[in-house]
């Protein structure tokens, strides 16, 4: 069988038939082609497939594409607005807050949720906020100082 | 991983859910999918039919009911930890639900979906049984209830029957003078508790008069210590150690990371610590 | 460009992959694309009975199933090699697919090809293999033990391999003389390298030009292609094509060649279309070669004013169930050479035997060998400090090889060129305040012994990186070059196309490269493209590993720059009508020396050069220049790290409260990154130290094989790290740069276990074994 869904990706209008079993994350990479959200790990630990449901940060490989029927669904393609880098992706270049840039879609998402609940977080506040995210490359230390830059500049 | 093949099935009404539970057999019920998705990845859970009532809105929801709170069963973790009415009258539940996991996880699962599943070592089995929490449930047949500590029967078991849907949880206000703590000692891969320590202490007058510990993570289930001395005593830091030592589990968990003995260990440290802080607000 | 090198110019990687657009492997998507499933052997010892695909083959959508009676059909090699030969080493063969016996939990029996990779992994399931499961055998020591279960009937009582190093009379008597010894047996705990991009293929066989391209997760395509065209697929290397694209992590693990790349090529190979193969996060643990591994017995001897005398290690390492690529390797030449670590040690013997044992096989991670030798000689100091009454600190100091010394020769094979390891040191201390600190821990200790200890823990480290001379490592056994190439070419305007056989996967080549050229050319960093990972382009790289890049591509990349400067000077000369030997080259330009109004672009040359109608007789036209740098030796990066503990001794939690690492890289091409570097490879060795463990049990299931088990480093349990640098530059190379990359996995294991046990030391504790989780920690605590 498949399940009719209807739900907006990054501001667009998007129909489509899907199998249940269908995961969100496969849904919007390979049906939509939107390559950002990555997959890491089978067990809703490592958080590279984070993306934005209806504002609130969520692990799309743990959510049926036929559960995203009628959310608005953002992505790392559909942070930047008009050409613009959001604060985010700009405090993650300006401080080297990646490295292979695998986690970096779900990381850069995450911590725009933490930002959008705490404008103005301490060091121990964002570490908090991202451990869903796992980074195997930065030792999280530059991580912390982009998401200050950016909440710096977003304040 | 991807999970085997299903129907899908998406309930508008509890009663609708309850019919097309009648109606497939072996169906799951899914209220955030973050017990059942999982497991169905890897293919540990195969169910032929998955009936989605995460859109239930009379499911959802924190309210003030009878004296107590009402939590509806498809409440997300992340509203339980941030809701003011809980944080009025009952906080240590909001404390233990921002433990759960982390941001993502508490966006998308429910205290349903969590109390059904019944981890070991989730964080907020502990807690409802300390508070005295009653389960709700409602089959074809009616409703009935459950007290918290009846409803966890065995790992990854409850008391929810085949046909029967969780609808909300009551939980009864903290009294005057009442103080509770959530301790959790967090297993450092897979975010559950290796041991979380749940702990109330009422003090009227300067004395003891009723204090509660529940120790998750140690046992199957939530593990109730008998800490009765502490009533009518001084609450110093030695009768609360030698209350929290009284943790007794036949069989503790083990695993990798932490054994069974050790567990009790920190079970009893945790305890202790719980009922200490849990006397320092109250 | 003056001022660009040694700058932290923001990365020019960053904007596809900030963005959603970089593309990894599994990212792309290919018209006509099938997906690959493979299935696994569930068992870690097993004969094969049989295999029956009918179900799989007739589910819908399935497009092929093949086992290894296909490999054998296809008529090509089907092996997985080994490219590090040791004497006497015995090298079983390891068919990418099992033929009849499986020798691991994860090994590959066959493969479902379908249209959907749920449906490929649907008929998976469907694959029925009838197993007679045999004994098994996951543990180093228990490998070695009499009557334990054989992983290889030509590996008897499986032994690899039995390799020295050293002379061991001498170490014996200064074990005999000694006025202090010390000793320890440890294990080196297993680790699984975890990129967070699990291993993935796309390969694509057009059968009407006969090229195969194979879009692959890895750190060196030319190492690839050799290994899978001789070995795997037997088709010849100028066919296939294989392509980097973004890669998300390696650390070591996408060095290698395995079964799985081979067995999807196959696929593509025999249904003439692409197919995909993307590991999940089980199957990529399970597979992916595992590092460290170890069990060590080590001794060190003193004199009466504490100078080291002698060094013993005798070391069982896992190989795993087949030898990965460089495996052999690793535990021997990667490992038994740094065991002089920063000290003038006159006599050190270390012997190692290779064991098989029934569990993924174990190669190079981040460090490779070389943090498990650092671990053993820091430890030791460790222990030393206490033995000797000398304290970390000046055990140390007294036993540096003197900064006058250089160059320096060990006694196991190493030469050290170059080194000043008591300012890294006393810079560290003066960063973590270490008087403030010895103050607070015995106020703490003086408190009666009170629930909260703090720890103070060291660890000097050397690492010898810049893998290399291609003469030297052939000797050694290699079955590869050290060296790397660089092609770059000048184009007719003046800007400039980079063509590295370095193969970046997070570290930032493209930046780092642009400002090598920039320096050395006088052009700006944006007037460089920098092109890698991918055989057809680049003309043969040995890729990015062992903390080489910088070292030997960046040298490769300085050459040829020095090659177009001088055959522009000739140009140059020509135009101006001066003699090349009166031209200099600064900022861009030529100039003949002593008339600055005569001058001439690098625009205005490379122009010149390509159209070659004014052009000296003797010059061919164009401005490239292709290098091939072999070293003339390792790099020694060094330092001093201070990690700063507290220990809860109620439940053995641990605390990180401070990290200070002074690091000596040599010249520094852009702080940022180097940076980075550095905090990636602590948090892998502050990991290994205190969370991370693969765990066998005894029938070889993997059971910390998802990541609900195995504990990677995350961001709530990390802390900000404090770096400095002292700058030694290498003498050898013409940057002057050594290697950073694996510096922090390296240093940091043995600074967090030693900080540790300096907290416990009021319990009597002197050892425990990482990872040091809560419940060894207060069993160490607690012991009689």
């Amino acid at each position: 069988m498949t399940v009719s869904i209807q739900l907006e990706v990054n501001g667009k209008p998007v129909q489509a038939e899907v199998e249940p079993r269908r995961l969100l994350v496969h849904f919007l990479r390979e049906d939509l082609g939107l390559t950002g959200a990555n997959i890491g790990c089978e067990t809703s630990l490592c958080g590279a497939c984070t993306i934005l449901v209806d504002g609130n940060a969520v692990k799309s490989c743990t959510m049926l594409a036929a559960q995203a029927d009628g959310a608005a669904v953002t992505t790392i393609e559909g942070l930047a607005r008009n050409g613009e880098l959001h604060p985010l992706q700009d405090g993650f270049w300006e401080k080297h807050g990646l490295q292979c840039g695998y986690c970096t879609p779900g990381m850069i998402l995450s911590a725009n949720y933490l930002l959008e609940q705490n404008p103005s977080p301490s060091d121990e506040e964002i570490r908090e906020g991202l451990k869903g995210n796992i980074c195997r490359c930065t030792g999280y230390h530059n991580i912390v100082e982009a998401v200050k830059y950016a909440a710096e500049r977003m304040s | 991983m991807y999970p085997a093949q299903f129907d899908y099935r998406r309930a508008g009404s509890v009663d609708e859910a309850l019919g097309l539970l009648q109606e497939h057999e072996d169906a799951k019920l899914m209220a955030g999918g973050h017990s059942l998705i999982p497991m169905m990845k890897l293919r540990l859970a195969q169910p032929p039919v998955v009936i989605d009532i995460g859109r239930l809105d009379e499911l959802k929801g924190i309210s003030e009911a009878g004296g107590g709170v009402r939590v509806g069963a498809l409440t997300t973790h992340a509203d339980i930890a941030a809701s003011d009415i809980l944080a009025a009258s009952c906080p240590v539940l909001a404390e233990a639900a921002g433990h759960i996991g982390d941001a993502q996880v508490r966006n998308r699962g429910t205290i349903g979906g969590n109390i059904a599943h019944a981890d070991p070592g989730s964080d907020l089995p502990p807690v409802l049984v300390l508070l005295g929490a009653s389960v709700h449930l409602q089959s074809p047949s009616g409703a009935r209830s459950v007290a918290a500590a009846d409803f966890f029967q065995d790992l990854l078991m409850t008391d929810v029957g085949e046909d029967e849907i969780l609808t909300h949880v009551d939980v009864p206000a903290q009294s005057a003078g009442a103080g509770a703590a959530y301790l959790k000692f967090e297993h450092p891969a897979s975010g559950y508790a290796v041991v979380g320590a749940a702990a109330s202490v009422t003090v009227q007058h300067g004395r003891c008069t009723a204090a509660g510990l529940v120790i998750g993570g140690v046992g199957a289930v939530p593990t109730a210590v008998d800490v009765s001395s502490l009533v009518g005593a001084d609450l110093s830091d030695d009768a609360i150690a030698t209350a929290a030592s009284g943790l007794d589990t036949e069989d503790p968990l083990g695993d990798i990371f932490a054994s069974g003995d050790y567990r009790v260990h920190v079970g009893k440290v945790y305890g202790k610590r719980a009922l200490a802080a849990a006397r320092d607000r109250a | 460009m003056a001022g660009v090198l040694g700058t932290s110019i923001k990365r020019r990687e960053d904007p596809a992959l900030i963005t959603g657009r970089g593309k990894y492997t599994d990212d792309l998507l290919v018209e006509g694309m099938a997906h690959a499933a493979i299935v696994r052997s569930p068992y870690a010892h097993a004969r094969i009975r049989g295999i029956d695909t009918s179900a799989a083959k007739t589910y819908p959508g399935v497009v092929a199933v093949l086992t290894a009676r296909d490999v054998a059909a296809a008529g090509i090699p089907g092996m997985v090699p080994v490219g590090w030969l040791l004497p006497d080493l015995k090298t079983p063969a390891h068919p990418m697919i099992a033929a009849d016996t499986v020798r691991h939990v994860g090994d590959a029996v066959a493969v479902v090809v379908a249209e959907d990779r749920y449906v490929a992994r649907d008929a998976a399931e469907r694959v029925a293999v009838d197993y007679e499961p045999l004994d098994a055998v996951a543990d180093v020591v228990a490998a070695l033990e009499d009557g334990a279960p054989t992983v290889h009937d030509d590996a008897p009582g499986n032994v690899a391999f039995d390799w020295e190093i050293g002379e061991k009379d001498p170490v014996d008597a200064a074990f005999a003389q000694a006025a202090h010894t010390v000793e320890l047996d440890l294990r080196n705990n297993r680790l699984i390298p975890h990129a967070i991009e699990p291993r993935a293929a796309l390969a694509s066989y057009d059968s009407s030009t006969g090229v195969m391209t194979i879009h692959m997760t890895s750190q060196n395509p030319h190492v690839h292609r050799l290994l899978m065209t001789l070995a795997s697929l037997g088709m010849p290397e100028h066919k296939v094509r294989i392509v980097a694209p973004e890669v998300g992590g390696g650390f070591g693990s996408k060095i290698h060649h395995y079964a799985d790349e081979a067995i999807v090529g196959l696929c593509s190979l025999k249904l003439d279309r692409p197919v995909k193969w993307t590991a999940t996060r089980t199957e990529t643990n399970l597979t992916d070669a595992h590092g460290r591994d170890h069990s060590t017995h080590c001794a060190m001897a003193f004199d009466g004013d504490g100078r080291i005398t002698g060094l013993r290690v005798d070391t069982k390492a896992a190989m795993g169930a087949y030898l990965s690529t460089f495996a052999p390797a690793v535990p021997t030449y990667l490992y038994g050479t740094l065991m002089s670590g920063q000290y003038d040690i006159p006599a050190i013997h270390c012997h190692v035997t290779g064991v098989f044992t029934h569990t993924a096989p174990v190669d190079a991670y981040r460090g490779a060998g070389r943090p498990e030798a650092t671990f053993v000689v820091e430890r030791l100091m460790h222990l030393a400090g206490e033995a000797t009454g000398l304290g970390p600190i000046e055990v140390r100091k007294r036993n540096f090889v003197p900064a006058d010394a250089f160059p320096y020769q060990t006694q196991v094979a190493l030469a050290y060129d170059s080194g000043n390891y008591g300012p890294a040191m006393d810079r560290a201390l003066e960063m973590i305040g270490y008087d403030d600190l010895c103050r607070e821990q015995a106020s703490r200790r003086g408190n009666g012994n009170g629930r909260r200890q703090m720890g103070i823990g060291f660890s000097s480290y050397i690492e010898a990186c810049g893998l290399a001379p291609s003469a030297v490592v052939g000797s050694l056994g290699a079955q590869a070059g050290q060296w790397e190439s660089a092609d770059v070419r000048v184009h007719p305007t003046g800007s400039v196309t980079v063509y590295t056989g370095s193969s970046s996967h997070g570290q930032g080549h493209e930046t780092t490269f642009s400002q090598i050229v920039a320096d050395r050319l006088g052009v700006a960093p944006e007037a460089v493209e920098v092109i890698h990972g991918d055989t057809d382009l680049v003309q043969f790289g040995m890729g990015t590993y062992g903390s080489r890049s910088a070292a030997v591509g960046g040298s490769a990349i300085a050459g040829s720059v020095d090659k177009i400067i001088e055959k522009g000077k000739k140009i140059a000369a020509h135009l101006l009508e001066a003699a090349a030997e009166d031209l200099e080259y600064e900022d861009g330009s030529f100039r003949v020396a002593g008339s600055p109004d005569r001058a001439l672009g690098l625009g205005d040359v490379a122009l010149q050069a390509y159209l070659a109608h004014n052009y000296p007789d003797d010059l061919e036209p164009g401005l490239s220049a292709t290098t091939f740098y072999d070293p003339a030796n390792f790099t020694y990066p060094f330092g001093t790290h201070v990690c700063v503990v507290e220990v809860d001794t109620e439940t053995g939690s641990i605390e990180l409260l401070r990290y200070t690492a002074v690091d000596d890289v040599g010249n520094v091409i852009n702080p940022m990154i180097v940076d980075g570097q550095l905090h990636g490879g602590l948090a892998q060795g502050i990991g290994q130290a205190l969370w991370e463990n693969a765990v066998y049990d005894d029938s070889g299931q993997l059971v910390s094989g998802s990541l609900m088990d195995y504990a990677l480093p995350k961001i709530h349990n990390l802390i900000q790290f404090e770096l400095d640098r002292t700058t030694t530059p290498c003498p050898h190379n013409p940057l002057g740069v050594k290697g950073v990359g694996e510096a922090g996995a390296i240093a940091s294991p043995p600074a967090v276990v030693n900080a540790v046990v300096d907290a416990l030391k009021p319990f009597g504790v002197t050892h425990i074994d990482m990872p040091l989780t809560p419940e060894k920690v207060w069993r160490a605590v607690n012991a009689d």
